[in-house]
């Protein structure tokens, strides 16, 4: 919708359909601008470097999130289990920094199970996906509240917080380079490859837009189902770990995380309950989430208006994705 | 559990009915092995059912609005904006309590209609319509706060604490308004087509229902039953925060209480006496872990466990996949 009515108004519209260029990356380059405009720390290489290092754990959400969204479900886990990551490896290691592995080690085995769990419940048991990860959530959030005793604090050990934290300098072209970026990038590329160059990734709109004709096809849904909520618990997992890396230990560490994973997702294009989402969009929905957040810092913006703003741009995204489904 | 799942079986007995059953035996038999008689005495009953009051009220519009396939996430912050608003008109003043009440309703009406124009008109998913509107709420909420202070009147406490013959007040109310959607639903046109409208919206339309109009007034009654929640909450504590809906869990533990209570997400099936059935399930889960005296978070790890199992127990059987 908007691009035919930029069109209209630009009178040449068949070029700007055959481009079809997603608003979102518009919208995106436009907050950008706008940042550096602002700001000229973000005028330097190290500068947006950091910026990536800190959109680094919401991207990796989103595009794990993905996986669940284009299969037809809903994963609203993945906050209370960043909390039970970051909190487990707290305790596991208690700023011992030789026991890093063990807990990155236990994290991912964490993960792994809570994806497992809901996975298997939604596929076999058919529980909605939202009251299945609700559950999960209590489930999480409760387990990482008793095992610290409900009020943790503190920082994870040095090595443990690398991956969060430490940056390489002195790397040519951009002078800083920080671990989280490379974990992002890796991260990213696995993920993309699995969507978009495996046959598992190309069959889960399938499954999102008629289970029932993908299993008559031979689709093994419920396997592939329960695949897509361990990609997510194992993003989360790595998010965790970032997000670690970047604050103190504390029970509210994933607050919010899940709505924001799917906002980011919706505005990239991601259609909810199933069918169409490319990662390219999921990546590019959460940067323009995180450009937006900074650029709302940057000018000063109250911030629990915040959330409003985030409200008002998951609305609009959701009602031009749906325009485009119809136009289409 | 499985009682209910073995009575589901024979068909017997209807779910919600063995749902209540099954939660007041295992709440009786609490009661009696911890040896806490007063639970059972005609207060300890009143007590726990006046814990149903803002869930169920809140709970019986999710309900009208799963029926016709749409969901709203917004209830838990319209709850807070409702209370907030009628605590700052009524400003502890008796005289105020009608235009209290109205401004309360009418921020129901209008978050309503935004929400089922989103769904029903611009076509946007209902989960991401009323999870926005919800965040806006959310935002309004924490920075108008601070300049709508308010409190409710004594006399308007009376809902809450006060009652008839040992009921209280607001269970008089969760009543009455359970058994005039009941009515609605099961009694009248408004009510099957509302069914038809969830069950399949396309053969509905051809059947010459305007679809979009149940959509609208399906999440228009939601809403407003949210801002009877919050008026409730307002009475009984007195004022109004922007954290009680969402600390109270109202917006998943509303839809949690409706599909344990037979509804599907999907629309078209269920119904209230489920609702209320999932309602009191909720209340005696509560009552019964305060009886244990577990520990509080052990005990939210036990009630994400018994939603899904409560779940899974009718949906394990099914052929069809869920979303």
């Amino acid at each position: 919708m908007m691009e035919q009515a930029i069109a209209r108004i630009a009178g040449k519209p068949i070029i700007l359909r055959k481009l079809r260029i997603h608003p979102t990356i518009a919208v995106f380059l436009l907050l950008m601008v706008a940042i550096v405009w602002l700001s000229p720390l973000y005028r330097t290489a190290p500068g947006l470097m950091s910026l990536l290092q800190r959109a680094a754990p919401i991207v990796i959400l989103t595009c794990g999130q993905t996986f669940v969204l284009v299969a037809g479900g809903f994963d609203l886990a993945v906050g209370s289990l960043i909390t039970l990551v970051v909190v487990a490896g707290a305790l596991i290691t208690e700023g011992d920094p030789s026991m890093t592995w063990v807990a990155i080690a236990t994290v991912y085995g964490i993960g792994i199970v809570a994806g497992c769990t809901s996975g298997a419940i939604v596929a076999w048991a058919k529980v909605p996906s939202i009251i299945t990860t609700l559950g999960m959530l209590l489930v999480a959030k409760g387990i990482a509240m008793m095992w610290s005793g409900g009020a943790p604090q503190g920082y994870l050990p040095q090595n443990l917080r690398f991956f969060g934290r430490y940056a390489w300098r002195h790397v040519p072209l951009v002078t800083r380079m920080p671990v989280a970026v490379v974990v992002l990038v890796v991260a990213v590329a696995i993920m993309c490859w699995l969507l978009h160059g495996t046959n598992f990734g190309r069959l889960l709109p399938m499954i999102g837009d008629n289970p029932r004709a993908a299993e008559l096809a031979g689709v093994p849904v419920r396997r592939y189902r329960m695949a897509t909520f361990v990609i997510s618990a194992v993003a989360a997992v790595t998010a965790g770990l970032l997000l670690g890396g970047f604050s103190g230990v504390s029970v509210d560490v994933g607050t919010g995380y899940e709505l924001q994973a799917v906002s980011a997702a919706v505005i990239g294009g991601v259609v909810l309950l199933g069918g169409r989402g490319s990662m390219g969009g999921a990546v590019i929905g959460a940067l323009t989430l995180y450009a937006l957040f900074t650029l709302l810092n940057l000018i000063g913006f109250p911030e629990p208006l915040r959330v409003g703003v985030q409200g008002v741009i998951l609305v609009v995204a959701a009602a031009l994705t749906a325009e485009r489904g119809r136009a289409d | 559990m499985s009682a209910a799942a073995a009575s589901l079986r024979r068909k017997s007995i209807n779910l919600p009915v063995a749902l209540i059953l099954c939660s007041a035996l295992i709440y009786s038999i609490v009661a009696l092995a911890t040896e806490q008689d007063a639970q059972l005495s005609w207060a300890g009953v009143m007590g726990l059912l006046q814990r149903m009051v803002a869930l169920g009220i809140t709970a019986i519009g999710q309900t009208l609005v799963l029926l016709v396939g749409s969901i709203d996430l917004s209830v838990a912050n319209l709850i807070s904006l409702a209370a907030i608003l009628a605590g700052f008109v009524m400003h502890g003043s008796s005289a105020a309590i009608a235009l209290g009440i109205a401004a309360a309703i009418l921020c129901g009406l209008v978050v309503g209609l935004i929400n089922g124009v989103l769904v029903a008109v611009l076509a946007v998913s209902p989960l991401i319509a009323t999870l926005g509107t919800g965040l806006v709420l959310q935002g309004v909420l924490s920075t108008a706060y601070e300049s709508l202070p308010g409190h409710a009147p004594p006399s308007f406490r009376i809902l809450a604490y006060g009652g008839v013959f040992g009921i209280p007040f607001a269970l008089i109310l969760l009543a009455v308004i359970t058994a005039a959607t009941w009515y609605v639903l099961r009694r009248t046109a408004i009510g099957y087509r509302l069914y038809g409208v969830g069950g399949n919206a396309q053969t509905a339309r051809l059947a010459g229902i305007r679809t979009r109009r149940y959509v609208i007034g399906a999440h228009v009654a939601a809403s407003i039953a949210a801002a009877v929640a919050g008026l409730y909450l307002v009475s009984w504590l007195g004022t109004g925060t922007p954290w009680m809906g969402r600390d109270g869990g109202y917006d998943l533990g509303s839809v949690a209480v409706v599909v344990i209570g037979g509804t599907l997400l999907s629309g078209g099936r269920g119904g209230v006496a489920g609702t209320i059935a999932g309602v009191f399930v909720f209340a005696t889960i509560d009552a019964v872990f305060n009886m244990l005296q577990l520990n509080p978070f052990l005990a939210q790890i036990l009630r994400g466990v018994i939603v899904v199992t409560a779940v899974a127990v009718y949906t394990v059987r099914g052929k069809a996949h869920t979303a």
